[in-house]
């Protein structure tokens, strides 16, 4: 492991057990400030798993995760993000019946002024940030109070991305963002992965295509049956070699 | 031609705008379609009664016993839940501030308890349903018997006297007629106003629509779906308290049995109002609205000279007729089939 400073975000031998299934076996998982890493395996490989501890969802059965070289113990998806972890899931997160510039403040939208927590939410604020944070990520919308369900999926997801880089995220965690995605949908949201390692931005990219992950990251990891099977910079390895290890 | 000469500007398809007023408020029209045909049906049928102010009068004295659980039954709605225990909640929040009240205490301590005991009983079905994630259908059925049966005990079956001497200031504030206006619906349109802005200009708003649309994404976006779904029981807790309070006062007497008929009213309000059995959508005016023509049905028919048998057949047209227009606007509006298979 080649570092100067604690990684960004680490994973020390994580294991986790599904009622008698070993999804993760000791696995040790970290990203540096500033690259985008590509985690790829197949289906049942312990990606998903992985990515869960990280973002909240799942707590280890044994191991440790660090943010910034600080031991945290992440028990909900609300202090993942508290903590800067932003993630994207595949499955959209997002309220289709809600305007685009509510369901990017979801969860955390901007109040007026508050007591104890109760407060009338920042209409103006909402509106005026969502159309700078999608110009943000070269999404062209022309109003803030479109329905996300008239979005395309590849619209939505670049919404989803402008809200995590809205709120300024250590770590934006991308899980298979163009899984339902039409072939044209995908170079979209592959152009915006680009977009962000273009920007400095530190992220992790799981996919199971291989030429998404070599297009758009600085290293990849490669898990298979619960286990991280390769770890290389992109410019150090090959589809077919990555491919050999899955 | 060269590569260059690709059109600088945004293809059509982004540009995406807000949509328009008929467009958000479609599945509205039909609930104001049936509830103004309806009033106009009742002025040719009997002019010298729904051309005078009385008539009206009366809705707005009967009319909110039901309305206003109505208005927090629909946050519940929304979640994607539904609570049938609110009726036992208004008798056994009411019968706690009169076992305080008649046990010697000050009135407002009686209150404080009876709000107390709706928000707990409340609290115990939102709490049964979010974190054991038992559907609400099944365990307030349950609740309900059981709220009723703790309070049948409590009373021992009989009722108490609300007389004018001793409750002076609480008959004022239930059942008052400021400026000649019913304090009822004064208060029904009072929460609207409330619930409104909690619904949609707070952050818990924004969360309980979250909620009722998914879940499951709710979680994963860091939204407490405990939370907000045991609030939303909180609140109808609370408000069927008050209605409890309000019919009591009405009728200068706590029956063992208050609550009794608000069940399908306040039901039939909600979803007659526009919201979605499936959870995600709603508005606490469609409501209100709707609640004021279901109150409206039944003073409507007697008055109206027709026999008073036929109130459940209007009722039932009135519901079935206004929900499949409002379906049926709003698959339009969305440019989808108006016939599913």
């Amino acid at each position: 492991m080649a570092e100067g400073a604690a990684p960004i975000i680490a994973a020390k031998g994580l294991h986790k057990w599904y009622s008698g299934v070993h999804a993760l076996k000791n696995v040790d998982f970290y990203v540096t400030k500033g690259e985008i890493v590509g985690l790829v395996g197949d289906n049942g490989a312990g990606k998903t798993t992985l990515i869960k501890v990280l973002s909240g969802v799942h707590r280890p059965d044994q191991g440790q995760v660090f943010i910034e070289g600080t031991p945290v113990d992440i028990a909900t998806p609300k202090q993942a993000m508290d903590l800067g972890i932003e993630t994207i899931y595949q499955t959209n997160s997002m309220v289709p019946t809600m305007s685009i510039a509510r369901n990017l403040f979801v969860g955390r939208e901007p109040l007026t002024a508050s007591f104890f927590g109760i407060g009338l939410m920042d209409h103006a604020k909402m509106r005026d940030d969502s159309v700078k944070a999608i110009a943000d990520v070269d999404l062209h919308l022309r109003s803030p109070d479109a329905l996300v369900g008239e979005l395309s999926g590849g619209q939505r997801q670049g919404v989803a991305i402008a809200r995590a880089m809205y709120f300024k995220s250590k770590v934006l965690i991308l899980d298979e963002p163009t899984n339902h995605l039409s072939v044209k949908e995908t170079s979209k949201v592959i152009g915006f992965v680009k977009g962000l390692r273009a920007q400095g931005l530190t992220g992790i990219f799981i996919s199971h295509n291989m030429h998404h992950v070599f297009q758009s990251c600085d290293r990849v990891v490669a898990m298979a049956r619960g286990e991280v099977v390769l770890n290389k910079p992109i410019g150090d390895t090959s589809i077919d070699e990555v491919h050999g290890y899955l | 031609m060269s590569a260059e000469a690709v059109p600088t500007t945004k293809p059509k398809s982004n540009a995406i705008g807000a949509p328009s007023i008929l467009r958000r408020h479609g599945s509205q029209l039909g609930i104001l379609g049936v509830g103004l045909a309806m009033w106009l049906a009742f002025v040719v049928m009997a002019p010298t009664v729904f051309l005078d102010i009385d008539i009206y009068k009366a809705f707005a004295e009967s009319t909110p016993f039901f309305a206003i659980p109505a208005l927090a039954l629909t946050f519940v709605v929304i979640t994607g839940e539904i609570d049938l225990s609110f009726p036992s909640v208004m008798a056994l929040g009411t019968a706690a501030f009169c076992q305080v009240s008649e046990a010697g205490f000050p009135q407002w301590l009686g209150l404080m308890a009876g709000f107390a005991t709706g928000a707990a009983c409340g609290w115990l079905n939102g709490a049964l349903v979010s974190r054991l994630s038992i559907p609400s259908l099944v365990i307030t059925i349950g609740t309900s018997f059981l709220y009723r049966g703790i309070e049948l005990v409590m009373q021992n079956g009989t009722g108490v006297p609300l007389t004018e001497e001793k409750y002076a200031t609480m008959l004022q504030i239930f059942t008052g007629q400021p400026f000649g206006v019913p304090i009822q619906t004064l208060w029904a349109v009072a929460f609207t106003g409330f619930l409104w802005v909690l619904l949609n200009r707070t952050r818990f708003g924004a969360h309980v629509f979250l909620v009722g649309d998914n879940p499951t994404s709710a979680r994963l976006m860091g939204v407490n779906v405990v939370s907000v779904k045991t609030w939303c029981f909180v609140l109808t807790g609370l408000f069927a308290v008050f209605s409890g309070l309000m019919t009591s006062f009405v009728g200068n007497y706590f029956w063992p049995t208050t609550g009794d008929g608000a069940l399908l009213s306040s039901i039939a309000s909600v979803f007659l109002g526009g919201t979605s059995v499936f959870g995600g959508t709603g508005t606490v005016l469609g409501t209100l609205v709707a609640s004021y023509i279901i109150g409206a049905i039944n003073a409507g028919i007697v008055s109206a000279g027709v026999n008073a048998f036929y109130t459940q057949l209007v009722f039932g047209l009135v519901i079935v007729v206004s929900v499949v227009l409002q379906t049926i606007i709003e698959r339009r509006l969305q440019r989808r089939p108006i016939i599913t298979n």
